[in-house]
């Protein structure tokens, strides 16, 4: 168990690496001189001199590679230049509406796509499955954004039932704030528990043809055990993946939500920085937005490797 | 009858069988057709203002309504199916173009296959939409820049299922008579390989062009994706985004179009996928 | 048209299983299959019956139509009888009964082990869970009766150092030991009648003995009937009292073991008995030659399946169907077994 740990480790500080550089070299690629950009239409050419200057942007671009990476590293994600302070205090700062954002759509998800799975599969073929079905494939289908200003209309304007925007006061206590991620939680549980409930249809499917799931039938148990116990005990394993597996998707989705919602998350934060050009944070969104993807990939491998007998074993 | 006749016959016969892919196609079809027909299906040009007409709810003359600036809620949509489903089109056929090729390298040649699937991974480590908006921001909001940037976000998948593919392929024994008979290895990919993997990439393709229906919109609602002159679904959603209020029908029937094209297009990808894999053939 | 009492002179009380023109069929994408057909046979307590034939003639689905394990909705019994003596002494028709009533009988008067020990087993429950699971169910034992009645059948079943075991799952065992654990956990609740369906096919040879001889063992112990599914003839002559031959889906010969071995009234149980090696008669050289069936397997005649490949067929036979019809200890379907005799 250890061993593939570690495995899993190296393979994933690789991949990091590779986000990384991809992350550095492609922002490069963008046309006009960084400083320059950074520091706007007003600035002087003694100050883009300076900036390229701290910057290291006269130096050659591994080495300059090289000097980020290290800052990185060390925890220093840069300075945003908009918004006048540290890129990591600024992702901070908004982390809390996108927690709880994404912790609660992937609730929602799951509580609807579990169930929805597991009803399908065990009445394959039959109206509930096609419906059941027919709803996930197009829940899947639907912009989150179109059906986040749906549900604004009707459940914030015209029937007042949550508020329209916002995250509220900050110092509001936090259920007053949670109350403002009803809705956007709900639109993306919605759009994202489709592949939950295809996975799961598909796994419990793959399950119920066992031979071991004969057996327990030949034991005289009742079907409602044989499919709970026997079936998706099994197929538990595999549905831990893909609730992982939309832990991570969530994280792109929450982006655009936070723009409908106007909620002062990091999406939000990260659709501004891309408007205005500022590179700084939009690294330093993607390198952790990047490593709390990959990250939650490893808990669910880990999480997975500890649930099945088979590979606790080893 | 010929065997290609044969499986022709049964495909067809699968085809008929699901009326909902058939559905779905007849739908896509329609989109499509009066997208190219633009100029003749749109019952009014659609950048004609009419400035007091504007924000005028569904009737006989506008049937889904105008805009903020009067112009034809209806006539806007067929218009802006070119400009969405044109977009999706070109993304298909890139992100093929280059999955397709890195696919096959991984898959047959045993040295690229690590570079090239860590890259890969290393890009899908990034959530879809983010990496669009970072490609973007970097590239510069214009229609082409969309469509490039989308298909380097979706060609990691492409590569993946192309890569799957050829690993199965290319352990068949006759692969192996060719590389002994002194076949090169281009010829190979070619001829021999491609052919055999064309149905995943096929279904694969479908699927693509409905995530990028649905990312150009969600890019262009964001403002970072094709200017918002241009007329795609995805800049009528935010345009109208502001008089959603009293004239929610301007945000309603472009988001309808896309859920239509996309829908459509999962069905069929869907319905092609059962129809080609002889292993799902099981009783009812 | 019947075959229901064969004269067994094994025991002349009522049969505990008696089934009765069993038809079983299958909706397909492109319409039904009867895979079996008009299949009758009996099972006394206490004896082993032998159900023997190749791969596709039927004997499996026939065992899981008695147990009512057809795969749902596609199989289903078409047309006949299952006759079932309960515990409680009633004759009730499982064809006929309800799923519930089903679900009682299963575990508690009727268990089955099938073939493949290493996919039977749930992979993520104890194999202690999984035998306490239908004790629980069927004897409402619980805590530490339940503990000791399920080491108990571990004891029964020869696995050794039962009390630690009990925690093992079943990818930390043989082949050889899930396949006991699959028996201890079908007589956990010491049913009246034992399907076996080629629990000894997926094991090594020095394995398949134990097992049946442990089969055997718990039959003579319990007096439990058992149905004992095979395509292996060697495996017949161990441990069958009788053996009822499939081919195509019908029963073509029902008989006692003795005197099937040594004279068998079917061509094709004929030609199955010649394929045993012990069975091949020298040639001119002295060499003892294997004599296989002749003609292609999956190839069945009109009237008479076996006739393609029948070095007796005559003309009649693809003309006729051969009804079964009662011999002198057993049933034949053949129509020239009289004279072939």
């Amino acid at each position: 168990m250890w061993d593939f740990f570690w495995r899993r480790l190296t393979g994933l500080i690789v991949v990091m690496a590779l986000v990384a550089t991809l992350v550095f070299f492609l922002t490069r690629l963008a046309p006009g001189d960084p400083a320059a950009l950074m520091l706007g239409d007003q600035a002087s050419a003694a100050d883009i001199a300076a900036l390229r200057a701290v910057y290291g942007l006269d130096q050659p671009l591994l080495v300059q590679f090289g000097l980020w990476l290290k800052e990185i590293l060390k925890g220093n994600l840069g300075q945003s230049i908009f918004l006048q302070r540290p890129v990591t205090q600024a992702l901070l700062e908004r982390a809390e509406p996108t927690f709880f954002l994404a912790l609660f759509s992937v609730l929602i998800a799951a509580l609807i796509g579990i169930p929805a799975g597991i009803v399908s599969a065990v009445w394959r073929g039959r109206l509930v499955d096609q419906i059941v079905s027919a709803l996930a494939m197009l829940s899947a289908n639907i912009p989150s954004f179109w059906l986040g200003l749906l549900f604004i209309q009707f459940f914030a304007v015209k029937w007042h039932l949550f508020p329209v925007a916002g995250y509220g006061d900050p110092g509001a206590p936090l259920l007053e704030r949670l109350r403002h991620l009803v809705l956007p939680a709900t639109v993306l549980g919605l759009v994202n528990s489709a592949l939950i409930t295809r996975f799961t249809r598909a796994s419990m499917l793959d399950i119920l043809s066992e031979d071991f799931i004969r057996t327990a039938r030949s034991k005289g148990l009742a079907e409602g055990v044989v499919v709970w116990r026997h079936a998706f005990g099994n197929a538990l394993i595999p549905v831990i993946t893909v609730v992982g597996l939309t832990a991570a998707l969530l994280v792109g989705g929450a982006i655009v939500t936070e723009t409908v919602f106007g909620l002062p998350g990091i999406g939000n934060l990260v659709v501004s920085a891309v408007l205005r050009r500022d590179y700084p944070v939009i690294q330093g969104a993607l390198i952790v937005v990047a490593a709390i993807y990959v990250l939650i990939n490893l808990a669910v491998d880990l999480i997975y490797a500890w649930v099945d007998p088979r590979v606790r074993a080893q | 009858m010929t065997v290609l006749h044969a499986q022709m016959a049964l495909f067809l016969k699968r085809l008929f069988r699901r009326r909902l892919v058939l559905l779905a196609a007849l739908i896509l079809s329609v989109l499509v057709i009066s997208a190219l027909l633009a100029h003749w299906v749109a019952p009014f040009d659609p950048s004609v203002m009419k400035l007091v007409r504007r924000l005028k709810p569904p009737s006989d003359v506008n049937w889904l309504g105008t805009d903020e600036f009067g112009r034809d809620i209806l006539s806007r949509i067929i218009f802006g199916a070119r400009a969405s489903l044109g977009i999706g089109f070109l993304v298909v056929i890139f992100s093929m173009g280059i999955g397709t090729v890195l696919g096959l390298l991984a898959g047959y040649i045993k040295t690229l296959d690590a570079p090239i699937m860590r890259l890969a991974d290393a890009m899908m480590a990034l959530p879809d939409i983010l990496l669009a908006i970072f490609l973007m921001a970097v590239l510069g909001p214009s229609a082409g820049n969309v469509v490039l940037a989308l298909s380097i976000v979706y060609a990691p998948r492409v590569v993946r299922v192309v890569r799957a593919s050829t690993l199965v392929v290319s352990a068949l024994p006759f692969v192996e008579a060719a590389r002994a008979l002194g076949v090169s290895t281009f010829r190979i990919l070619r001829v021999h390989i491609l052919l055999n993997i064309a149905s995943p990439i096929l279904v694969q393709a479908t699927f693509i062009f409905a995530y990028a229906v649905l990312a150009e919109a969600g890019l262009s609602f964001l403002g970072a994706g094709v200017p918002p002159e241009v007329p795609t679904w995805g800049t009528m959603i935010a345009a109208g985004q502001q008089y959603a209020d009293d004239a929610f029908w301007v945000v309603l029937f472009p988001g309808l179009a896309i859920v239509m094209a996309a829908l459509s297009l999962q069905l069929i990808g869907d319905g092609l996928r059962d129809m080609l894999d002889p292993k799902l053939r099981k009783a009812l | 048209m019947g075959g229901i009492s064969d004269q067994s002179a094994f025991k002349q009380d009522a049969p505990l299983l008696a089934v009765d023109t069993l038809s079983v069929s299958f909706r397909q994408e492109d319409g039904v299959s009867t895979p079996v057909r008009d299949v009758s046979l009996t099972l006394h307590q206490g004896e082993t019956l032998a159900l023997v034939g190749e791969s596709g003639s039927g004997k499996s689905v026939t065992s899981l139509a008695i147990m009512g394990l057809l795969p749902r909705p596609a199989g289903f019994i078409s047309s006949g009888k299952i006759r079932f003596q309960t515990r409680a002494k009633q004759t009730v028709d499982l064809a006929r009964l309800s799923f519930d009533g089903m679900r009682q009988l299963r575990g508690r008067e009727m268990a089955m082990i099938f073939q493949e020990p290493m996919t039977s087993l749930n992979p993520v429950l104890t194999i202690g869970e999984q035998i306490a699971e239908t004790v629980r169910l069927h004897l409402g034992l619980s805590g530490r009766a339940l503990q000791t009645h399920v080491k108990a059948q571990l004891d029964l079943v020869e696995i050794p150092d039962a009390a630690r075991r009990m925690d093992d799952y079943p990818h930390q065992m043989s082949g050889g030991m899930r396949q006991r654990v699959m028996i201890a956990l079908a007589m956990a609740c010491q049913p009246s009648l034992l399907i076996a369906d080629e629990p000894t096919t997926a094991l090594d040879v020095t394995i398949q003995a134990q097992i049946l001889l442990l089969i055997d063992r718990l039959r003579r112990e319990t007096g439990m009937a058992v149905l004992f599914i095979t395509h292996n003839l060697g495996v017949v002559a161990e441990i069958a009292d009788r053996v009822t031959v499939m081919y195509a889906g019908q029963v073509v010969e029902t008989a006692q073991t003795v005197p099937l071995f040594r004279k068998a009234a079917h061509p094709y149980t004929s030609a199955l008995l010649s394929c045993l090696p012990a069975r091949a008669k020298a040639d001119a050289s002295g060499l003892r030659r294997l004599v296989p069936i002749t003609g292609q397997p999956g190839v069945f005649g009109k009237a008479c399946a076996f006739a393609p490949r029948c070095p007796h067929a005559a003309a009649l036979c693809e003309i006729h169907p051969p009804e079964l019809e009662l011999t002198d200890g057993g049933a034949v379907r053949c129509l020239r077994w009289r004279e072939l005799a």
